[in-house]
């Protein structure tokens, strides 16, 4: 079996998983999730999702309530970090906790480059429950988009 | 204009949800989910699922109906189209997987005025039909000025 670079990030993004015997360290970084978000991923989001607030969409209304312009669904930072989330855990069921505070808006400028999350966890701790407590960080332009975000994950 | 505070503890009737699999797919499909369980049957079964799962934020979509409910009662006063997400939980209890057939009932669980800015909070509890919970959620929206006066 290959070993190495490549086949040790794949086995981490397709996840064997937390089990029981895995020892989670407190400090243990979380592989990155990096995002390009370009106006389209919005529309995209927006008819997946159902949400089609107009500060997602229309730059004349998302200026008029005080935004830089449309800014990205929180919802949809949030989802980027469920991924690297559920990656690490190596289940979707996995997750029992996951909660986020949207303490930055991330504008979307109309251009092919669009803009970057970067999705990083560290883990805290394990919970009284035997779970483990993971810290949550997403950056856009350098910035701190979330704050308080924190999910909790079963091991299997 | 402000919200109504006597709106506190409102519940609102529960919203029918039937997960389908394309919709699940679509929605992984949204967020640059790719893993194979997400998507593929086949993926899904030999992960242990009985179908295929939705990723941790897929309640959204079922908030979002219930939201709408709430959003729209006249006696909330809640202009939609101002607000911006401040805050989500989820608390899970088993996956939602295609083919679910859910319940979503809503509670007005917090109004809050914060500077010119007011908080709403609604909280959605997910069942199955017989009454099995699967996840509660709960959204906290910041009304961009609602509150009033100047800054």
């Amino acid at each position: 079996m290959q070993r190495g670079g490549d086949a040790d990030r794949q086995r981490i993004r397709r996840g064997i998983g937390v089990t029981a015997a895995t020892e989670v360290t407190p400090g243990q970084k979380l592989e990155q999730v990096v995002q390009t978000i370009e106006r389209a991923d919005l529309v995209r989001y927006a008819g997946a999702s159902g949400d089609f607030n107009p500060i997602h969409w229309n730059d004349e209304w998302a200026r008029s309530v005080g935004l830089p312009g449309v800014i990205a669904h929180g919802m949809f930072t949030m989802a980027l970090v469920g991924r690297a989330v559920t990656a690490w855990a190596g289940a979707a069921d996995a997750v029992v906790e996951f909660s986020v505070r949207f303490s930055r808006p991330v504008p979307v400028p109309d251009t092919d480059e669009g803009t970057e999350i970067v999705v990083s966890a560290t883990v805290k701790g394990e919970t009284e429950d035997g779970h483990t407590r993971l810290a949550l960080t997403a950056t856009c332009q350098g910035e701190k988009v979330l704050s308080m975000a924190q999910a909790v994950v079963r091991k299997r | 204009m402000p919200l109504n505070q006597d709106l506190v503890g409102k519940e609102y009737p529960p919203v029918r949800y039937e997960v389908g699999r394309e919709k699940l797919r679509e929605f992984a499909e949204s967020v640059g989910e790719t893993d194979p369980i997400y998507h593929d049957e086949e993926a899904a079964h030999a992960a242990g699922h009985p179908d295929i799962p939705a990723v941790p934020t897929f309640p959204i979509v079922l908030t979002t109906r219930v939201g709408q409910k709430v959003y729209e009662d006249p006696n909330l006063g809640l202009d939609y189209s101002r607000v911006v997400h401040g805050e989500q939980e989820f608390t899970y209890h088993r996956p939602i997987f295609a083919g679910d057939r859910l319940l979503a009932a809503g509670r007005v669980a917090a109004v809050q005025v914060k500077g010119r800015h007011e908080l709403l909070a609604i909280e959605t509890r997910v069942t199955t039909e017989e009454g099995e919970p699967v996840c509660s959620a709960v959204v906290t929206l910041i009304a961009r000025g609602s509150a009033g006066g100047s800054a």
